[in-house]
């Protein structure tokens, strides 16, 4: 008990001191790198926490995902060098400003809990067993707040589009920008010859046992994401242009047909998105292996950037 | 029986820290890059290799066993490319950075 707790107390200065000197950091690329370390971090705790559904997510998405989309955007910079990239000092008051009056709101609603905590955890476990599921996040996630999740993925294809309205109209359509390692037949040509069928087990392993255990379509994904990056990185595959049709339907059809079965719930079931009785599990697994899909293909485009040049016929 | 095992993790997961120590000191204390990425793999080969085989026998079952082995030989795999790919970057540039 005392080594855990002293484990926790470590982990926790860890976190904080990571924290101030990602902000403290005065060049940019150190500021990401802690910002990753941060998120490794934040995941042990997670798991400290039981949550294990959470700590997956953060290391692939808040590490990992983010790590990279952060460092596209400092590799960026650096080419429009001789700009001064350093905001003004009232635009930098106004942002720390803000920071830290979310930081403060957030520090009360923590360190001044009501008396009793509010929780709707023993009724999810009561009636999980109706959905067929064993692991309660997924069952909060698909069948008691499932517009949020379909939502959430909603969210992710607006958030391509963000980037992809980045481009300019000559290469609308076109090839991302994603920067390819020059050299054949590297090291990096093995490690993207040797690690995608393993990356892809692993990641239809995560989004089938995400019914059961921690795991699940996020998971997966970005699992599915990191692997199709590195085939594209490592210049095995081409890149493709973002007007593809079937890269379109693989990036819609897992919120398609998620919304088809919730469509599909008014009829017949009692409400949207609620699932036939005897049905719950296969129709989940079902929206779970294509929302795999379309994650892996939304984050990697993410991570690819906006279209820069446009095919040669 | 089930003490022999506890010790033997206490002790070889012991060994992989010192390991990780040895290597975190190296990493901050070596001069320059190449053999900083020296200090770092030992540290992947060595470090995680003996707290896995320390974690052996508290596995859960045979599969148990084999996703922790598994998870070194990915993490040896990717350390040895990663390094090799730093490396190639240092030897182009001549960065010392």
């Amino acid at each position: 008990m005392t080594i855990l707790s002293a484990f926790d107390i470590g982990l926790v200065v860890l976190i904080l001191g990571i924290g101030a000197s990602t902000i403290a950091a005065r060049e940019a690329f150190t500021a990401v790198i802690g910002f990753v370390v941060y998120g490794l971090l934040l995941s042990i705790a997670w798991v400290r926490l039981s949550a294990v559904d959470v700590a997956l997510t953060e290391a692939a998405i808040g590490g990992g995902m983010t790590g990279m989309l952060i460092l596209g955007a400092v590799a960026r910079l650096r080419l429009a060098k001789g700009t001064d990239t350093r905001a003004s000092l009232p635009v930098r008051f106004a942002a720390g400003g803000l920071c830290a009056l979310v930081a403060a709101g957030l520090a009360i609603a923590i360190l001044s809990p009501p008396e009793a905590i509010p929780t709707l955890a023993p009724m999810v476990m009561e009636n999980l067993a109706q959905s067929g599921l064993g692991n309660p996040v997924a069952g909060v996630l698909f069948v008691y707040r499932a517009l949020d999740t379909l939502l959430e993925k909603v969210v992710l294809i607006l958030a391509l589009l963000g980037v992809w309205s980045l481009a300019p109209d000559s290469v609308w359509g076109g090839i991302p920008g994603l920067r390819v390692y020059a050299q054949p037949s590297s090291t990096l040509t093995f490690l993207a010859q040797l690690l995608p069928p393993v990356g892809i087990v692993v990641a239809i392993y995560m989004c089938w046992v995400g019914a059961k255990e921690p795991g699940g379509a996020f998971q997966g994904g970005t699992v599915l994401a990191a692997m199709w990056l590195l085939v594209m990185i490592a210049g095995l595959k081409n890149v493709p242009s973002i007007s593809q049709p079937w890269l379109r339907l693989l990036l819609v059809v897992g919120p398609v047909i998620f919304l088809a079965i919730g469509l599909a719930g008014m009829v017949l079931a009692n409400a949207f998105l609620d699932y036939p009785s005897g049905y719950a599990k296969p129709l989940i697994i079902a929206v779970e292996v294509a929302l795999t899909l379309s994650i892996g293909v939304a984050l990697g485009l993410l991570a690819a950037g906006p279209p820069e040049r446009v095919q040669q016929q | 029986m089930n003490l022999a095992f506890d010790i033997f993790t206490v002790s070889v997961v012991s060994a992989g820290a010192f390991f990780f120590l040895a290597g975190t000191v190296g990493l901050l204390r070596f001069p320059d890059s190449l053999t900083r990425l020296h200090a770092l793999t030992k540290v992947d080969n060595l470090g995680l290799g003996l707290v896995v085989v320390g974690l052996l026998p508290q596995a859960n079952g045979l599969f148990g066993a084999l996703k922790l082995v598994s998870i070194w030989l990915l993490v040896q795999l990717s350390g040895a490319i990663v390094t090799q790919l730093i490396a190639g970057a240092v030897r182009q540039r001549g960065s010392d950075g």
